[in-house]
């Protein structure tokens, strides 16, 4: 639901995770609140074309690799692995990797959703380095990025992927405990675990369970009637058109789509739009839809969440706001058109 | 291969096995209904005995006879006769986050592992090796398996993008254990390790289920001195010859309505429209495009595991011509018991006490069947269940579809009869003749397949030397299933980029088909009438 339409399918990492928590026994889960000023965060996850991912599956120790190599690189000690993004799979491999090595999880991460790119952290908007990164891939191989900026750092690791057969696990924007309570989006895997909750204990109707817990704000309930999509440059683009049914009958809600749901339509104006979080929901199972899988028929519910106030900020929308996805319009909160509407 | 003559097809559904014979011209002699059997091995005995012995059979002119069978299904369900399997996967230092068989229910693991090793080796997207293919791993491993293990599944990674490491582990497993029935998973499967991998070791454990249906065919058979050609239905619509079949049983999965879609295209002379198919107990809406059943596009679980090899794509609504109805005036409850084959001694407009769905289409006037005064006590109960019938069918033929606009629905299987002339989305209610027997006429219908799903790398050909290898090896593959060469064509094709990846590499799927080999022998005729359209239908797209 966090990876609002992509980052992967959260199967592969879900998987490792229970292996992992299987043999090593359950991974921690910390606050950074609850961690020493000066100890390392290390944020962590997969680069790389999620085609590879679902037939080269890890091998486990890409984290123990990445966080040695790391302490060899600044000297500190690791004190826990944080998720680049806690969208998709890629918000659950660093619950795998930091059980086998013994080291806590931080309840945070890097975005608070999914995005494509290496720089599109929160680490990035508070001004800390990318470097150095460190990629490895199952064999063991290991590079170390000294990069200028993010933006070089992810045209240098997506190379290295590449070379390391389509996908490699990769760390970047290493930093303290101290400077992470500023640079991280709080609390992701209590939000995860939250919303996990209230649909295990949802009687009737998950998609309102989802609503109450989250406060997000249903856009639309209806049915895909058109799906448009086009593979270009490897990002998938397209659109989804969503008919209203029962007390949304007559409404016609638009989803523009690169990857992840961008933008929601209706009548031309704007209901939700990066970088807030627009998932489409199964309405029966409340189940995220990823983009590939929408498809005509499907009866889906659209939500809207609020996002991370850093990327309500000029430089956060600068990054990941609708201008920054090639739309010639201004970026209003999800809560202040819902208002609007109301 | 006997010149084609009579033809005898049996498929077996939840409710009943049916069984048919086509004449040559693809005409129907006799069909049968009888009830489907716990064991199903007896149902398909007492089709045989009950089709051979209706009017206008003439059993000594049987030259094929053609099987869809839930054999397969049932033994996986069940957890029975399933054989132990070795399980290797090649992948190694990669895929050891998750091993083989992780995710399965613990009584199946225990029913089908022989033991499971992951080795070094396999294949990256772009075709070199992961890693050095260890084949020493795979002896060592072997001998601890020896004597336990009954078959042997090979996944390696990345084998759609090539099989060589598969094909060298198999060699080592012929060398080592002798004649062992293997299982590779790029014969199996596509891209999806996990999904690949499942299917195939099924596919290995069903290694006996499939040999037993094939002696217990030849039996009943041979008891009627009969000794055809027999072919399998698989899931994509089409046969598979019998030693193709025992090679690849997780193939027949499915094979049930994908039988009833092909038989809608044959009974109707329609090559894409939606297809319902009611039985005693459920509903399928299926998709016939180009003449042959839309495969789904995601992974489909089988007895709580997850698969990936094509299925046909199915929504599913737990309503049949048996579906039990319950409550009072509007508040009408619809099942989800079924009073199934119980049909004609159960329902109210037989006599019976229980009202069904059946006698909700009698009372609407759909269908003359037993006796309508007789439904009158329960007027609104049964008038309510038909809408709420309507209703649910109506959106599962949404579901189903992929785009908007209506489509003419073929309505196929004894329950059919529930279906109402009009329907939103839908053009046109056709409710072919011997709409009843679909399932088992689609099994019997001899068209025979060959498909290739991978990925192909661009070489110095390009693309079109890829599209061109792809289409070879479908036409291979068609043959090798038992097409007869001459008429097969390729069907379907179609070109998948690879997301995120700049190498020039594509995943195609391509699908031959071709008639049945011996059906356009020098002794046969060219078959004309329908089923000659039929076969039109079955190779348009690409020549």
């Amino acid at each position: 639901m966090l990876g609002t339409g992509g980052g992967g399918d959260p199967r592969i990492g879900l998987l490792q995770a229970l292996q992992a928590i299987e043999e090593s026994g359950p991974t921690e889960l910390v606050d950074l609140d609850d961690l020493p000023d000066d100890a390392l965060i290390m944020p962590c996850g997969m680069i790389g074309a999620p085609t590879v991912h679902i037939e080269k599956i890890e091998n486990g120790s890409e984290g123990a690799v990445l966080r040695a190599e790391l302490e060899r690189q600044t000297g500190r000690k690791v004190a826990a692995l944080m998720p680049a993004e806690i969208g998709g799979s890629n918000g659950l491999l660093p619950v795998s990797w930091a059980g086998r090595i013994g080291l806590p999880v931080v309840d945070a991460d890097g975005m608070g959703r999914a995005f494509p790119e290496v720089p599109q952290v929160t680490m990035h908007l508070a001004g800390i380095s990318p470097s150095p990164g460190v990629m490895t891939d199952e064999r063991g191989n290991v590079l170390v990025f000294r990069a200028i900026s993010g933006a070089w750092m992810e045209r240098l690791e997506r190379c290295a992927a590449v070379e390391f057969g389509g996908a490699g696990a990769a760390t970047e924007y290493p930093m303290t405990v101290r400077q992470a309570r500023g640079a991280t989006v709080r609390g992701s895997y209590t939000l995860a675990i939250r919303i996990g909750d209230a649909l295990a204990a949802a009687a009737g109707d998950p998609v309102a369970a989802v609503v109450a817990e989250t406060g997000a704000f249903p856009l639309v309930g209806g049915k895909v009637t058109d799906v448009e999509r086009r593979t270009t440059k490897g990002f998938v683009r397209g659109s989804v058109v969503i008919e209203g049914l029962g007390d949304d009958a007559g409404r016609l809600i638009r989803l523009e789509i690169q990857n992840e749901n961008l933008v929601a339509l209706e009548q031309g104006a704007v209901l939700a739009s990066v970088p807030d979080l627009i998932s489409v929901l199964d309405t029966e199972t409340a189940d995220a839809i990823p983009t590939e899988r929408v498809r005509y028929g499907q009866r889906v519910t659209v939500i809207a969440m609020a996002c991370d106030p850093v990327w309500r900020t000029a430089a956060g929308l600068g990054m990941a706001g609708p201008r920054a996805f090639g739309y010639d319009f201004d970026y209003v909160p999800v809560e202040e058109l819902a208002g609007a509407r109301a | 291969m006997p010149a084609l003559d009579h033809r005898l097809g049996i498929d077996v559904g939840g409710t009943n096995t049916d069984a048919v014979i086509l004449d040559r011209s693809d005409r129907v002699l006799a069909k049968a209904k009888v009830p489907t059997t716990q064991d199903v091995t007896g149902g398909i005995v007492a089709a045989l005995d009950a089709v051979i012995r209706a009017p206008g059979a003439d059993p000594a002119r049987i030259t094929h006879a053609m099987l869809g069978t839930t054999h397969a299904t049932n033994a996986v369900l069940e957890r029975r006769r399933l054989q132990r399997v070795a399980v290797i996967r090649i992948g190694a230092p990669a895929t050891l986050g998750i091993r083989p068989m992780f995710e399965w229910p613990a009584d199946l693991t225990a029913a089908v592992s022989a033991g499971a090793a992951i080795v070094a080796g396999g294949i990256e997207f772009d075709g070199r090796d992961l890693a050095p293919f260890d084949g020493e791993a795979v002896a060592r491993f072997l001998a601890t398996v020896a004597g336990r293990a009954e078959a042997v599944a090979i996944t390696s990674v990345f084998a759609p993008v090539s099989p060589r490491h598969e094909l060298e582990a198999a060699e080592i497993v012929k060398r080592e254990l002798g004649e062992v029935s293997v299982s590779l998973s790029h014969e199996i499967g596509s891209v999806g390790l996990l999904e690949r991998e499942n299917a195939t070791i099924l596919n290995a454990a069903l290694g006996a289920v499939a040999g037993d249906v094939a002696r217990a065919l030849g039996e009943a058979l041979a008891a009627h001195a009969l000794s055809p050609v027999t072919f399998f239905a698989q899931n994509d619509g089409t046969l598979m010859a019998l030693d193709h079949a025992l090679r690849y049983p997780v193939l027949t999965i499915g094979s049930g309505p994908a039988n009833s879609i092909r038989g809608a295209a044959f009974l109707t002379g329609r090559s894409d429209a939606l297809v319902a198919d009611v039985g005693g107990t459920s509903t399928d809406v299926g998709v016939l495009v180009n003449g042959f059943p839309r495969e789904s596009s995601q992974g489909v679980e089988i007895g709580g595991i997850r698969t990936n090899f094509r299925m046909p794509d199915l929504v599913t609504i737990a309503l049949g011509g048996g579906t039990v109805l319950s409550g009072d005036g509007d508040q009408v409850r619809l099942g989800p018991r079924s009073v199934g084959y119980r049909l004609r001694q159960e329902a109210l407009v037989f006599g019976g006490s229980t009202p069904t769905l059946t006698d909700s289409a009698v009372a609407a006037g759909r269908a003359a069947l037993g006796d309508r005064s007789r439904a009158r006590a329960a007027a609104r109960l049964l008038a309510a269940a038909a809408r709420r019938a309507d209703a649910e069918l109506a959106d599962a033929i949404d579901r189903v579809k992929t785009a908007r606009g209506d489509m003419a629905l073929i309505a196929v299987g004894g329950g059919s009869i529930l279906i109402p002339d009009q329907l939103p989305g839908v053009s046109e209610v056709i409710r072919p003749d011997h709409f009843d027997a679909a399932n088992a006429i689609g099994a019997a219908i001899a068209s025979v397949s060959g498909q290739v799903d991978r990925i192909f790398h661009f070489g110095p050909g390009g693309r079109q030397a890829a599209l061109d290898e792809a289409r070879d090896e479908a036409r291979d593959h068609a043959v090798a299933a038992g097409a007869d060469p001459a008429t097969v064509a390729i069907v379907e094709i179609e070109e998948i980029p690879l997301a995120y990846l700049t190498s020039p590499a594509v995943r195609i799927k391509a699908k031959a088909a071709g008639a049945l080999g011996g059906l356009c022998g020098p002794a046969a005729d060219p078959p004309p009438g329908r089923g000659h359209e039929s076969m039109e239908i079955g190779i348009r797209g690409e020549t």
